[in-house]
């Protein structure tokens, strides 16, 4: 079981639904978000080109911030998914500093917080929050296991990139292109 | 032109725009707890050697203040954590990938030895110190007889204290300019750099002065070295190294370090060093006191700068 998730960067249009639906389903507190819409425009006028991601923790399968932490509070759970164990972290912020995503932040409750990929969701059968909600149905989640689960086939038909492979945290979000 | 941007309205506190998720807390660890390694190595070490009656002030006075400098740094850590209470859990469970748990088990070692060695050395401040009770008296005898082995354990934990935080910050690949294998080395001789000036600082026996003179010069060449190959490592290394080093190299970390870190921390020190031991006469305080000023301003530069160095945006 290896959980994944895959975002069309084509079709994204960079609404936000998956950050404000993420920040309902989570609890998030006001001002922070767990995922985030980044717009690329890269050329000089009239030649430009744009890339909108919807982008989060990416679940990394070498994941420093599971490395660095000295309680064991981050940790890997089913699939893959990384987690953090609320009551063992100590908020020292290691998996902070060691994050090149920068996908983590301090919870005002104490404990270091981020994406979790909807794991309570997804242990029910249904999709994470941001997939279910996305208007024009870019983003893809299941099991790379399972070559029928949508993330497989659509990393199959597709070119894809990850984002900062060279960091080699080997990301398990991926960028369809 | 390329621009990345993020679009949704991301201010996470403490993450955004640029991530300060370590403040003065870790700095002034990283200096107190280099200082507390440099000063028990030389303790450890000219015990091991024999050495006592050489460098008195090296082996008994000045580990007096270590425990005292042990408990600032392990406070400053503590204020740090924002789950404070849960801070108990780095004591339940080792991790052998994570430097940071080596680093709560090491202190936890060094910590009572520093309170042990102070203790068997108390009749130097206090001559007619008594313990109160027997059974004090009883393990005073046990780790005088034993003292060899205390100092072993001493010496290699208190070496693990020097190198260990730099091996933590070099550990996340995140931080460019920390990325660099160097900079354990560099943290360890300059903690032993800084316990090498404390030293001089308070010895009045002019045969330890001039020692522990030559020995503080040793390590300064050594830090010089490493922090211009730690330099060369990064300008030869990705772009995102050759930008960290460049917050040096013209970016807004140049002035502070080298002039107060280099110049004034490292240089300057070396120089009035020489000039003593060829025999000038110079107030014998300026070049520690640089020195130690020079060691707690690097850490604050390297701790703050490495949280602006970045791989993304």
């Amino acid at each position: 079981m290896r959980y994944a998730m895959a975002v069309d960067t084509k079709k994204c249009v960079g609404c936000s639904d998956c950050v404000v639906a993420c920040q309902t389903e989570n609890n998030v507190p006001i001002g922070y978000c767990r995922d985030w819409v980044t717009e690329v425009t890269d050329g000089t006028y009239p030649q430009l080109e744009i890339e909108i991601r919807s982008e989060r923790c990416n679940h990394c399968e070498n994941a420093p911030c599971v490395r660095c932490c000295p309680t064991g509070a981050s940790q890997f759970a089913e699939g893959g998914i990384v987690l953090v164990e609320h009551d063992r972290c100590i908020g020292c912020g290691a998996c902070i500093a060691s994050c090149p995503y920068d996908a983590r932040y301090p919870h005002p409750d104490g404990y270091v917080d981020k994406c979790t990929f909807c794991i309570h969701r997804v242990d029910k059968g249904l999709k994470p929050a941001c997939v279910s909600v996305c208007p024009t149905k870019c983003l893809y989640f299941g099991d790379l296991d399972d070559p029928n689960s949508d993330v497989s086939v659509v990393l199959k038909k597709r070119k894809w990139k990850t984002l900062i492979p060279e960091a080699g945290t080997r990301p398990q979000l991926y960028f369809l292109i | 032109m390329k621009e990345e941007l993020i679009v949704s309205g991301r201010m996470n506190h403490l993450i955004d725009p640029q991530l300060h998720i370590w403040h003065w807390h870790i700095p002034l660890y990283l200096f107190l707890g280099g200082l507390a390694a440099g000063i028990l190595f030389f303790a450890a070490l000219y015990t091991i050697l024999g050495k006592e009656k050489e460098y008195p002030t090296a082996v008994k006075i000045a580990p007096f203040i270590t425990p005292i400098i042990l408990v600032v740094g392990l406070m400053a850590l503590f204020l740090d954590l924002n789950h404070k209470l849960y801070f108990w859990r780095l004591y339940t469970t080792i991790r052998l990938q994570s430097p940071m748990s080596w680093g709560a088990w090491t202190l936890m070692v060094v910590t009572p030895i520093s309170v042990i060695w102070c203790a068997l050395n108390i009749k130097e401040i206090f001559p007619n110190w008594k313990w109160k009770y027997e059974f004090i008296d009883e393990l005073d005898a046990f780790f005088r007889k034993n003292l060899k082995t205390l100092s072993w354990v001493l010496l290699i934990s208190s070496l693990i204290l020097g190198v260990y935080t730099g091996i933590l910050f070099s550990a996340f690949n995140a931080r460019p300019l920390w990325n660099t294998s160097i900079l354990g080395p560099l943290f360890l001789a300059s903690g032993l750099s800084t316990g090498a000036a404390a030293i001089l600082l308070m010895s009045k026996s002019h045969h330890e002065r001039l020692a522990f003179a030559r020995i503080d010069l040793m390590l300064i060449g050594i830090e010089m070295f490493l922090i211009i190959h730690m330099f060369m490592g990064f300008l030869a290394s990705t772009q995102v190294h050759i930008d960290a080093a460049s917050l040096f190299l013209g970016g807004p970390y140049t002035t502070p370090f080298w002039l107060f870190v280099v110049t004034l921390g490292l240089a300057v020190p070396a120089l009035l060093e020489t000039l003593e031991l060829k025999g000038f006469k110079l107030p014998a305080m300026i070049a520690p006191i640089l020195v130690l000023f020079g060691g707690i301003v690097f850490r604050f530069i390297i701790a703050y700068a490495g949280q602006v160095s970045r791989w993304l945006y």
